[in-house]
């Protein structure tokens, strides 16, 4: 999960880190009302988790309640690389005298952490690496030892910080880790760090990605969750503990395992290029049981997706053999009900004929078995093309 | 001959005592696996299918010989059941459970490569199975016979469908890696094993979108791996920025595209099948041909 600067910056003020004082608002009013509150300059910020904000005109000075009135009227509402902004911080605006990059991060190809510290900061960090590699330090860390004091001050000097932010940024660096690992965080970068006028380090900018498979120890992280971006087909699917993406297409996908779904979308995509570009409309993995009552859930959400014009149920029975599958398709359409968009079923693997031979005893008319994957993907984009 | 799981394997199952473990302690029995010793602290001396539990996977190893774990847990446990594991000095832990916290895969996987004394296959993955050998996990043992076909895979049901679709062939060893952005046991790591393996003579390789695992894999095979290899990438139509059912399957940015990946193996001399079942195929051609 993807935090807002917002939110980043509350993570970072709980572990000690420096950052502008600031709120956020969703008014231009509210923004008037902090701008009054803090004095002086503000900074107005939009919150959307995407890059470029600058340059799309998302980040701008303002210099008292008025302005901030004028500037968050302006930012509200802006689209950013396709982010509607619904808030903007609004900060003290700093002092700064230079601007400079840092960040902890899971480095999946080496399977342990890396620091990552620049003195060229404010830009995007991709275009340091790629332009002047050598300003960019990278530190692998010890996931057993992690960053003390020492480590810190490492990563600091090998970044060519100046003399005059050695201290801060030590300090700050050392409480960043806290925030990494205490947040169970894959992420915390700043950029800028910023060194001020009268010789701070503090965090002007904040970006935190959480590990979602930690929230069973941070039941803190569900207050980050953004309400409003999150699709109410995946709502539903997650309180129902299944694994559901909406996607743009017309053929529902319900299979077992991610693998073999990721594969079944690709499959439905090329079957789809021979009826006008046919599209999965959705990922959902049902897991290893696939159970009628696991089953009927899905259904139900895949079929609550009014763009859904045809359905490819593909199972692999291995722990749960194809013909409890089966049985658990029908009792899935007699539990959901009512169900009038085609059902193509493939059913391979653990005791597949058997299974095969359930759904044609039942003879539902709107259930599609068919033998292979690569069948069943054409009959399914062939069905959704024609229901259109 | 197989990898890593052959017939001297003596399995401990951590968490036998649990739902899952007892179902697939059950399974793995069936399967003619040598289940030899569970571990739960709190129920020393019962036994689940026969199989007697010990209080920590030291004394396992001490009273039975154990040289395979098999780990069940609950996420909040794998940890410390992981590291258990490694403190005994077990050659080989598999790591079954799904949606360990990353933070705590790093620190026992480098926690492994400190005492270097154990293989960590997984988090989030089926197992190893070496068919009609041993079967350390929850890979169905019914799918294939034995053959000279060695598999690696980081996806569970894929990872079924190709035993499936290859078993007239047959297979030596089928390794899920498992989904996570962090795993013990690589690509790179079962490519290695399985040129060395005399029982193998050819590999198929199935991987999925995010990291770069398979580009490196590739460039790995095209380096030191003689055998024929075929691969699969399951997630060509998958969108940036959503995670596909496994906590590694994303795409961000450019990396971690399915295409990049299949690039990356076709230079490296890897047949890639754009289907499952065309990878079969080319396996079948291959093994046809041998």
């Amino acid at each position: 999960m993807d935090l807002f600067e917002y939110q980043a910056k509350k993570l970072f003020a709980e572990h000690g880190v420096p950052v502008p004082t600031g709120k956020t608002a969703t008014t231009p009013e509210e923004a008037r009302a902090i701008a009054t509150e803090l004095g002086g300059k503000v900074v107005v910020k939009a919150q959307v988790k995407t890059g470029g904000r600058g340059k799309a005109g998302g980040v701008k000075v303002a210099d008292g309640p008025d302005d901030a009135f004028a500037k968050a009227s302006a930012i509200l509402g802006m689209d950013i690389k396709g982010h509607t902004v619904h808030s903007v911080l609004v900060e003290e605006a700093s002092n700064i005298a230079e601007e400079y990059y840092a960040s902890f991060l899971l480095d999946r190809a080496n399977r342990t952490f890396l620091a990552m510290a620049s003195r060229e900061g404010g830009m995007e960090i991709e275009e340091v690496a790629a332009t002047k590699p050598e300003a960019l330090a990278r530190i692998l860390i010890d996931p057993l030892t992690g960053v003390d004091a020492a480590k810190a001050r490492e990563i600091a000097i090998a970044a060519k910080l100046p003399e005059a932010a050695l201290d801060g940024a030590t300090e700050l660096l050392a409480k960043l880790w806290t925030v990494f690992v205490k947040s169970d965080a894959t992420l915390v970068e700043v950029n800028p760090l910023i060194l001020t006028g009268d010789g701070r380090v503090v965090a002007l900018d904040g970006k935190v990605s959480l590990d979602e498979n930690a929230g069973f120890r941070h039941p803190e992280h569900e207050a980050f969750v953004d309400v409003s971006a999150v699709d109410p087909l995946e709502q539903k699917a997650k309180e129902k503990g299944l694994n559901y993406v909406k996607l743009t297409g017309e053929v529902g996908i319900i299979g077992n395992g991610a693998g073999l779904v990721m594969s079944t979308l690709d499959v439905v995509t090329y079957a789809g290029e021979e009826f006008g570009g046919k599209r999965p409309a959705n990922f959902l993995d049902i897991g290893g049981g696939a159970s009628a009552e696991v089953m009927a859930n899905g259904l139900s959400i895949i079929l609550g997706d009014p763009s859904v014009k045809s359905v490819f149920v593909n199972i692999f029975g291995g722990i749960t053999s194809c013909d409890a599958v089966a049985n658990g398709i029908i009792q899935a359409l007699k539990i959901v009900g009512d169900v009038t968009t085609p059902l193509v079923v493939r059913l391979d693997g653990n005791n597949a004929e058997e299974g095969r031979r359930i759904l044609a005893e039942a003879n539902l008319p709107v259930v599609k078995p068919v033998d292979t994957m690569d069948g069943a993907a054409k009959l399914a984009a062939e069905l959704a093309a024609a229901a259109a | 001959m197989a990898i890593w799981l052959d017939e001297n394997s003596r399995v401990v199952v951590q968490g036998i005592t649990g739902s899952e473990g007892a179902k697939h302690t059950k399974r793995m029995l069936a399967a003619g696996t040598n289940v030899v010793a569970g571990v739960n602290a709190r129920k020393v001396g019962q036994q689940v299918e026969g199989v007697p539990v010990f209080g920590s996977v030291t004394d396992a190893i001490a009273q039975t010989g154990a040289n395979v774990s098999v780990i069940f847990v609950p996420p909040k446990f794998t940890k410390d059941a992981a590291i258990e594991a490694i403190d005994a000095a077990i050659p080989l832990a598999v790591v079954i459970t799904e949606g360990v916290p990353v933070h705590d895969t790093t620190e026992f996987f480098a926690y492994s490569q400190s005492k270097g004394t154990t293989r960590i296959i997984g988090p989030n993955c089926p197992g190893i199975a070496s068919p009609g050998v041993s079967n350390a996990g929850i890979i169905p043992a019914d799918i294939t016979p034995g053959g000279r076909i060695g598999l690696v895979s980081k996806s569970g049901t894929l990872t079924y469908q190709m035993m499936y679709e290859l078993r007239e062939f047959g297979f030596s060893t089928c390794v899920g890696i498992g989904g996570d952005p962090v795993i013990g046991t690589t690509h790179i790591d079962a490519l290695d094993a399985f040129q060395a393996d005399p029982g193998t003579d050819a590999i198929v390789m199935i991987g999925e979108i995010g990291g770069d695992a398979e580009e490196r894999a590739a460039a790995h095979i095209e380096a030191h791996v003689t055998k024929p290899v075929v691969g699969y990438v399951a997630g060509f139509t998958a969108p940036e920025g959503k995670t596909m059912g496994h906590a590694g399957a994303i795409v961000s940015g450019s990396s971690g595209t399915a295409q990049a990946k299949k690039e990356a193996l076709e230079k490296a001399g890897v047949r890639v099948g754009k289907t499952p079942s065309e990878t079969a195929r080319l396996m079948a051609d291959i093994m046809r041909s041998l």
